[in-house]
């Protein structure tokens, strides 16, 4: 049993830049920064292309959803091995009020158009750590989820998979079709070679439109503020155990 | 000069008629007359009866008192929209494989690159850039390669050797000059890194001297194959290589004469024909990373299909090799170059001495924007060369020997600067400045070193002037047929006398850097001239007078910066780029004090003091030599 594999990459702000809040204080500066696949979404592709490897899937396709410049987040997933890329058009400006609820929906029906039988996605996207994409997906498509995977094996018809829980490790069995939501110690992803960039020029990434899938993007959330973190002050040092505690109590925090 | 100028003045006033014969006869006299043919810079045999075959390149003119630009202004940009696209899927991956999985540091402390980094460069396709994807490689033009190039050399200089000795240099002739089935054989084994290719040409013996070296490659009685002997030093890569690119001396029959002389002749030679051995690797200043051995070839058969570029014409192929890979260097030092500024940078703006930030210091804003303004040239000069070579140009082998003599005393310049800035931290290794430092230093001396290098362009540019002045002398014996030619250098030889400026400034330059083309276009008419006496003043025997070749070379590397300089400054303010204005200030500064040294070493060339200074130089190092040690009595005699 060959799985079609659909994964979610999003491009987000480059784990290394120094983030800046933007003047309006209802974002961040993303003009001229320097934007990358999100690391836990390389996670998700790196699984799908082993997966294909062991020959468990036969097809990965990767899709985004955004700006033109999605289309080098896709070229970089088709670089790590995806057989095709889904480009879903949506203008920096509408991405801004992009919610993982739209992206759910998108998703679902890929999955469905595409007739996939694993949706991988990466746990959380680090711009908006909302980590909400793969279960909403699941919902919309009433498939079982498998969220934080830190080891996903194939079993028949079904997938095992080990979650990473506050408590430790969880390991549970999911029918497929099924979603899955990628964590840091799944797997290590490959780097995307010069010969595997130039061939993955050749492969094909279908354009669409949100409406095509009949997503409509009108907004639930509206963002109220964004500001930097309080700067951290600096520490006093005290003598002994007892001054300690009597200047927590002083400060109100025992 | 100022005699058969006032002649041709008058040519020019009253026609064609009897002052031509005296304005021959003087021209004769002071032209280029015959002179032993002795020990020149290697191989470069200077023949001042060459036929001038015209030449695009801006440098090559120069020496004509010409300004060329074609291949210069506007600032080329040759990548195609896809070639653009490619190179920008490329950068990002090259770079975060450098962050990630090199350790430059464990690399030099080990002395060899880390075997996972190697198996990750094998991987990720570094090796065979510039190979065509049919043939395993990535098929990258000069232009992409140079940008990617450019990552290494700010990362790690050991690393970046270990791949430029391989595909710049050591399989590079296979690419350029080998047939289809050689290629076919030995590319894509190289391409995916599985052998390893080296460079084989100098000897203990022959350095800059590359013509005399002694390997023999001797043709056996059934003419199958070839037998090689020889020993070949510091050779990069050398200890692990399986290709070898071999120089060797054969002994060749001219068919219309029979006479056998030596010549040199390329071979590809692989470490499996036998005979093959190397020495222990090299411990070096710096590049420790890189492997560099001694090889031996005893008695090694090299079957006759090996032979590369044709026998006879090793020379020429190890030129076109150097050559076609120098503009990497550029490339790579502006890399380099990039590192130490930015660590400059950061020690700049944040340490605070004298209760100020130190970069509100002029001595300290001197020093960084002038590490910038070396970096902008460099990094000018690589793409230019880079963007030449992808139109197909043949002739821009002097401005890429003047872009690594640039480039490697620039990035040695501006790595010791940054060093300096950053004080006592700069010396220290976590800095991770004094490895740079060291493993710069070889980048003046490798390649051709920086001195034979100015003597080429100097060499070259006079022969090509020299070609010309003999192309005018022969029209003067023909005035008739070439009444244009003369009348156009007679009246630009009598301005000049006179102390007209050509008035000429260089062209297509934007309006705001209009006074720096005007410098340029001056500068470039003094140099012609100069180098014009030069010729008239000593001919053939200008090839002894190393002293002023330096200067002429020193002041067309000047010129050629400024070009690069204000081409690319223009360009960016035509296009209005968010940097202009800092490029327009650096072009500008660049370029008037490039003019005050021009006119300081052309100056040099010709005054008495200058000459007077350079044969008591000599005569200084004469009695040094002499004694083997400092002449001068101790101060205190003791």
């Amino acid at each position: 049993m060959s799985l079609r594999v659909l994964v979610g990459c999003k491009r987000v702000i480059d784990y290394a830049v120094k983030i800046r809040v933007r003047p309006d204080k209802l974002g961040v500066v993303t003009d001229g920064v320097k934007h990358s696949m999100n690391p836990f979404d390389e996670i998700a592709i790196e699984e799908a292309v082993r997966l294909k490897e062991k020959k468990i899937a036969k097809e990965v396709i990767a899709v985004s959803c955004g700006p033109t410049q999605a289309q080098e987040t896709i070229r970089t997933a088709l670089a790590m091995g995806a057989d095709r890329g889904i480009h879903v058009e949506i203008p920096a400006k509408e991405m801004e009020k992009l919610e993982p609820l739209h992206v759910s929906k998108i998703l679902a029906k890929l999955a469905e158009q595409e007739q996939a039988e694993l949706v991988i996605v990466g746990k959380q996207a680090i711009d908006d750590d909302s980590n909400a994409t793969a279960q909403m997906t699941a919902a919309l498509l009433d498939w079982p989820q498998a969220t934080f995977a830190s080891k996903l094996e194939k079993t028949d018809g079904e997938l095992e998979v080990t979650r990473e829980v506050d408590g430790g490790l969880e390991t549970i069995k999911v029918k497929l079709p099924a979603v899955v939501s990628s964590d840091l110690r799944l797997n290590e992803p490959r780097y995307a070679t010069l010969p595997n960039i130039m061939k993955a020029k050749k492969k094909k990434i279908a354009k669409m439109k949100p409406k095509d899938l009949g997503v409509d993007l009108a907004s639930h959330l509206e963002v109220v503020e964004v500001v930097d973190p309080p700067t951290r002050e600096a520490g006093i040092k005290v003598e002994d155990v007892d001054t300690l505690v009597t200047k927590l109590k002083d400060a109100g925090r025992i | 000069m100022m005699r058969s100028t006032k002649v041709l003045f008058s040519l020019s006033k009253n026609g064609f008629n009897k002052e031509i014969t005296p304005a021959l006869t003087r021209l004769q006299s002071t032209a280029a007359q015959p002179a032993p043919a002795e020990s020149k810079p290697a191989g470069k045999e200077k023949k001042m009866n060459k036929e001038v075959k015209p030449s695009l390149s801006f440098v090559m003119n120069m020496f004509r008192g010409a300004a060329v630009t074609d291949q210069a202004i506007p600032y080329p940009y040759t990548l195609s929209s896809e070639e653009k696209e490619t190179l920008e899927m490329l950068v990002d991956p090259t770079e975060k494989f450098f962050e990630e999985c090199n350790d430059a540091m464990k690399n030099d402390a080990m002395e060899k690159v880390d075997e996972t980094t190697m198996q990750g460069l094998r991987e990720m396709g570094a090796f065979g850039l510039q190979v065509p994807a049919e043939l395993g490689g990535v098929g990258l033009n000069n232009t992409q390669y140079a940008r990617l190039v450019e990552v290494v050399g700010m990362n790690d200089l050991g690393v970046g050797i270990t791949l430029g000795a391989h595909q710049s240099i050591g399989f590079k002739g296979i690419l350029i000059a080998g047939n289809p089935e050689q290629k076919a054989k030995y590319l894509p084994k190289v391409a995916s890194g599985e052998q390893m290719a080296a460079f084989a040409l100098t000897e203990p013996s022959s350095g800059s001297d590359a013509g005399s070296i002694r390997s023999r490659a001797v043709p056996s009685a059934d003419g199958s194959h070839y037998v090689l002997n020889g020993s070949k030093i510091w050779i990069s890569n050398g200890g692990m290589a399986e290709v070898f690119t071999v120089f060797a001396q054969t002994p060749v029959t001219d068919p219309k004469t029979g006479a056998t002389k030596d010549k040199v002749t390329a071979f590809i030679v692989e470490r499996a024909f036998g005979g093959v051995s190397h020495g222990a690797p090299e411990k070096k200043m710096g590049i420790k990373a890189s492997n560099t051995a001694e090889v031996y070839f005893e008695d090694t058969k090299i079957p006759v299909e090996n032979v590369l570029g044709g026998v006879g014409n090793g020379f020429k192929v190890a030129m076109e090799i150097l050559n076609n890979g120098r503009f990497g260097m550029a490339a790579a030092l502006s890399g380099t170059m990039r590192y130490s500024i930015k660590k400059a940078l950061d020690f700049a703006t944040s340490r605070t001495q004298f209760g100020n930030r130190i970069d509100t210091y002029g001595t300290i804003q001197e020093k960084l924007a002038r590490m910038a303004m070396l970096h902008y040239v460099t990094e000018s000069m690589a793409y230019m060369i880079s963007s030449n070579m992808d139109a197909g140009s043949k002739d821009y082998h002097l401005e890429a020997a003047i872009s690594k003599c640039f480039a490697s005393e620039a990035a040695w310049h501006v790595t010791d600067e940054a060093i300096q800035v950053m004080g006592g931290m700069g010396f220290m290794k976590e800095s991770g400045l004094e490895r740079v430092m060291r493993d710069l230093r070889i980048f003046r001396i490798f390649e051709g070193t920086n001195d034979i290098l100015r003597l080429f362009v100097a060499l070259t540019g006079l022969q090509y002037a020299g070609g010309h002045l003999r192309e005018l002398q022969q029209a003067l014996k023909n005035p008739a047929a070439n009444m244009g030619l003369i009348l156009g250098e007679g009246t630009k030889r009598a301005r000049r006398a006179i102390g007209f400026t050509k008035g000429g400034p260089i062209e297509g330059v934007h309006p705001n850097l209009s006074e720096s083309a005007m410098l340029l276009g001056r500068g470039i008419e003094a140099f012609g001239y100069c180098a014009e006496g030069l010729l008239m003043k000593h001919g053939k025997n200008i090839v002894h007078e190393q002293f002023l070749l330096n200067r002429l070379a020193n002041s067309a590397i000047d010129l050629y910066a400024g070009l690069v300089a204000v081409s690319r400054a223009s360009k960016s303010l035509t296009e209005n780029l968010p940097s202009c204005t800092h490029e327009e200030k650096i072009a500008r500064v660049w370029v008037n004090e490039a003019s005050d040294r021009v006119q300081l070493n052309l100056t040099a060339v010709k005054s008495s003091v200058s000459q007077s200074n350079f044969k008591d130089l000599a005569s200084i190092a004469k009695d040094l030599c002499d004694n083997g040690n400092i002449v001068a009595e101790r101060p205190l005699g003791i």
